[in-house]
């Protein structure tokens, strides 16, 4: 107990840590609830239309729905453990070889086009901030307007229209790379990282140019909340009083702006990105659409459509899991940022 | 060293410029303490910003030069400024623990300005500003440079504060209110610590302050300010003994200090003559053994510790000590707000602690016991006019309603002095004293035995402080109330109270009829807190 006791933010990130580990098995109890109380007979859907009552009752039995629900709970729980998330019916997969595919889809883009966000939106505030009432500033709200007033599709098809229809620039919105290049080998399943890891820049480029204009539809999307967010830590952080002391100080603009008042802002910024994250994840099935991106959301409304219940399932686990890991990851990058976060939850 | 000729700063508002300071002119020699006192308003802040040019967004200095060492700091570059900033003249605030970075450790904070003025290298800074640390007595100074503010006490803070201003040997300091906000034994550590480094390095400084006891303990000379402009200077025994300006006169008057009354704080034709107050033999309150222990994350936290005392029909109790020492959770639970742990609160014979706080709500004793809180803008409902504020208690407690609820509205204000047309205003539309007497009405309404005031002054600038301690006084008189004061200003329990006592970490030191105890302390604590209190020289009384 003697390092827990020395380092106690290594300590608070320690529970943190731990705390979620009853939220995951939350979340495995509830999904598994959630499919068996969803309305229709899964054996009926697998045994198919012609099916008489005797084949779907030997279907449910194959599938093991004839047990007890508690039996079937620890069924589920021991397949999950295998990595066994159950078969697909429309694509006839398993749906953990899906989600593998898909996610890192929907993540490189949801990523790129957040990264693209925060690239602008946080120098926007930061600038709006040091400078309000300037042209820039102005700016900064005309953006805000905007990125909040127009829906993701709308984007989406406008910049379609604009960049490939109109002017021809951009690839044709079908997916994550045109025909006439080949799959990069799987690493991590993300094609820029993978085709740079081969060092296949043709493909790089390829995906590069299909990736542009979804994640431009989505990074507008997520433009607002983080500028707007931005600028108004900045103002809070700059009227503090200990600004007027670094500034009594002599300090340099730069370091007062970005060593003292930026650090300080930071910290709601963070909070506004995890949020801005799971919204776009939402986001993400329109622009999907829209792109024909074969991502995890467009799976997900296609399987519902179809009542795939595997599907649906391994769906919601893995989007509650990747909440988890993001608010994780939100709560350690607070640690990271504020000393007084590791004491107060000691 | 400084010479200031005519300078006048002003503020962009909404509804146009207003003047903060109109054209005043100073010089500061070198090695001198010059002390600027004022009330609120009087822009003594903002002669210090524009001096330091850190005015707030809107604010210009609109004419006039300050030079300092032949440069005129209103006319060089920003550049030349920034270098100024902290190696010429560095500057202290008020509120430390805001003062400095919240998420940076206050070593590194020391060598931002190490380095930022080429004091130290990256090699050197660690070491320097460990010696910074140490040049204002910080014990264990290796340690507390990896401290963050958050760990340290306010005064630690102010240290800091001030290690960061002196790390690089300015010429001159500005001392925003160094100790308000600080306790009275810290305020003094904090104050003969500037000083000595002031007189050790032989530097100039500027002291403001809205204490005259203190810029007259401390300042070789003192300028006296009052909107915007300077009413008068002189050196601080000359003003405190002869003050020539009507408003210097108000503000020595004010002061409250040894050996005077609580109507000399007024302006002589104020002074009426005082109501007396009868203090009978019997108990109203009786405290037996009261005790608060709360479960901490190390152990239980004992906040008052087996207390007992008696406050007797008509008398004023002072509840005395600095922060920490468990008077405002005593007063918290005297007035019910929150439960004792153990002891009893024996209240006109009965035992109010034995019944719960939520209970005491609706118990007939409810509107026995009031309390006046310590931020009267805070403990007003931004949304409530003055009227529904004084309501509140009537409606609820005494079921008033109709012409009678509003004839006694419109006696309390009376009662408080508050003029009849402010009743349907809002807390932003009065003034300080105003919320005051708001908040006094409201706990007066119901006719209470005893009042309980969580330093009803403390935020109040000396001169309101001075109407409401009167006011207070004769309430006293009028309604037969007794008063429980708590407060860490001595020389104000002085002049209201007939008993103290004094608390330290939970736990009564000492306890006595106030002249007793103020002038013939027993205990060394006591001993500590009165002489720490700033002692403003007598004024002479000119016939």
């Amino acid at each position: 107990m003697a390092t827990a006791n020395t380092y106690p933010r290594l300590r608070a990130v320690m529970m943190r840590i731990a705390q979620s580990i009853p939220v995951v098995v939350g979340v495995v109890v509830i999904s598994f609830l959630l499919t068996r109380a969803l309305p229709g007979d899964p054996a009926a859907y697998f045994a198919g239309a012609a099916a008489d009552e005797a084949s779907i009752e030997e279907i449910r039995v194959a599938l093991g729905l004839d047990k007890p629900l508690i039996q079937q709970f620890f069924i589920y729980v021991g397949d999950l453990l295998q990595g066994d998330l159950g078969q697909s019916i429309s694509s006839g997969q398993s749906v953990a070889a899906d989600l593998a595919k898909r996610l890192p889809a929907s993540l490189e883009l949801t990523l790129t086009a957040l990264i693209v966000s925060c690239g602008i939106a946080i120098p926007l505030g930061v600038l709006a901030a040091t400078q309000p009432g300037s042209w820039i500033d102005h700016l900064c709200r005309v953006v805000v307007t905007a990125g909040v007033s127009l829906p993701t599709f709308f984007t989406g098809i406008v910049l379609i229209y604009v960049f490939y229809y109109l002017l021809g620039i951009a690839p044709s919105p079908l997916g994550r790379l045109d025909f006439i290049y080949i799959e990069p080998d799987r690493v991590t399943g993300f094609y820029l990282i993978d085709a740079a890891v081969v060092g296949d820049w043709e493909t790089w480029l390829g995906a590069l140019k299909q990736l542009v204009l979804p994640a431009v539809t989505l990074a507008l999307f997520t433009l607002a909340p983080i500028a707007r967010m931005t600028r108004a830590a900045m103002l809070t952080a700059l009227s503090s009083d200990f600004i007027r002391t670094a500034k009594a100080a002599g300090l340099t603009n730069r370091k007062v702006l970005y060593g003292y008042a930026f650090r300080n802002a930071l910290l709601p910024v963070v909070t506004t990105l995890g949020m801005v994250f799971s919204f776009a994840l939402g986001a993400n099935v329109l622009v999907e659409k829209v792109f024909a991106w074969p991502g995890i959301g467009s799976y997900a409304v296609e399987a519902l459509v179809v009542s795939d219940y595997a599907a649906v399932q391994g769906f919601v686990l893995a989007m509650a899991l990747l909440f988890v890991l993001l608010n994780l990851i939100i709560d350690l990058a607070y640690t990271a940022i504020d000393p007084r976060i590791g004491f107060a939850s000691k | 060293m400084l010479s200031v000729k005519d300078l006048a700063v002003s503020f962009q508002t909404r509804r146009g410029s207003v003047d903060a300071v109109r054209g005043i002119s100073f010089e500061l020699e070198k090695g001198e303490i010059l002390g600027i006192v004022g009330e609120s308003g009087s822009g003594k802040s903002v002669t210090s910003y524009a001096l330091m040019r850190i005015l707030d967004v809107g604010g210009t200095i609109k004419s006039g030069e300050a030079v300092y060492s032949g440069v005129d700091l209103r006319r060089v570059a920003e550049k030349t400024m920034r270098d100024i900033r902290g190696r010429e003249i560095s500057m202290i605030f008020q509120n430390p623990r805001a003062a400095l970075n919240p998420i940076r450790k206050v070593g590194h904070q020391i060598e931002d300005v190490l380095r930022r003025h080429a004091k130290a290298t990256r090699y050197t800074a660690r070491e320097k500003a460990i010696e910074a640390l140490e040049a204002v007595k910080i014990r264990d100074a290796v340690a507390r440079y990896d401290a963050y503010p958050f760990e340290l006490s306010g005064g630690m803070c102010q240290r800091i504060v001030i290690a960061i201003a002196l790390a690089c040997d300015p010429r001159l300091l500005i001392a925003d209110e160094p100790t308000t906000g600080l306790d009275i034994t810290t305020q003094k550590a904090v104050m003969d610590l500037v000083s000595e480094l002031i007189r050790a390095r032989e530097m100039s400084s500027i002291l403001i302050t809205h204490d005259l006891g203190l810029a007259a303990q401390y300042c070789d000379r003192i300028m006296v300010m009052k909107d915007g402009g300077i009413v008068e200077q002189g050196d601080p025994v000359e003003l405190f003994s002869n003050p020539q300006h009507s408003y210097t006169r108000k503000l020595v008057d004010a002061t409250p200090r040894e050996g005077e009354s609580i109507r000399s704080l007024l302006p002589p034709e104020d002074r009426k003559p005082e109501l007396p107050h009868d203090v009978s033999e019997d108990a109203l309150l009786d405290v037996r053994n009261l005790t608060k222990t709360y479960r901490g994350k190390s152990g239980p936290v004992h906040a008052v510790k087996n207390i007992s005392f008696t406050v007797k029909r008509g008398q004023s109790v002072g509840l005395v000590g600095e922060s920490g020492c468990g008077k405002s959770t005593t007063s918290e639970m005297l007035v019910r707000l929150m439960d004792a742990t153990a002891g009893e609160i024996l209240f006109d014979g009965v035992d109010i602690a034995a019944m719960p706080a939520a209970a005491f709500a609706k118990n007939s004793r409810r509107g026995d016991i009031q309390m006046v809180f310590q931020d009267a803008t805070d403990s007003l409902n931004p949304r409530h006019t003055a009227r529904h504020t004084i309501a509140e208690p009537l409606q609820r407690l005494g079921q008033m309603g109709g012409s009678e609820l509003s004839t006694r509205i419109e006696e309390l204000a009376g009662l408080v002095g508050l003029p009849a047309t402010l009743l349907d205003r809002f807390p932003h539309q009065l003034s300080g004293g105003q919320k005051a007497r708001v908040g006094i009405a409201r706990a007066i309404a119901l006719e209470p035995k005893f009042l309980i005031l969580d330093e009803p002054t403390a935020a109040l600038d000396v001169s309101i402080q001075a109407v409401v301690l009167n006011l207070l006084m004769d309430l006293r008189a009028k309604l037969g109330m007794s008063y429980l004061f708590v407060s860490h200003d001595l020389h104000v329990v002085r002049l209201l109270c007939d008993h103290v006592v004094v608390m330290k970490a939970g736990e009564i030191v000492e306890q006595g009829p106030t002249l007793q105890v103020m002038s013939n302390p027993q205990e060394p604590y006591t001993k500590e807190l009165l002489s720490a209190a700033p002692k403003p020289p007598a004024r002479r009384i000119v016939a």
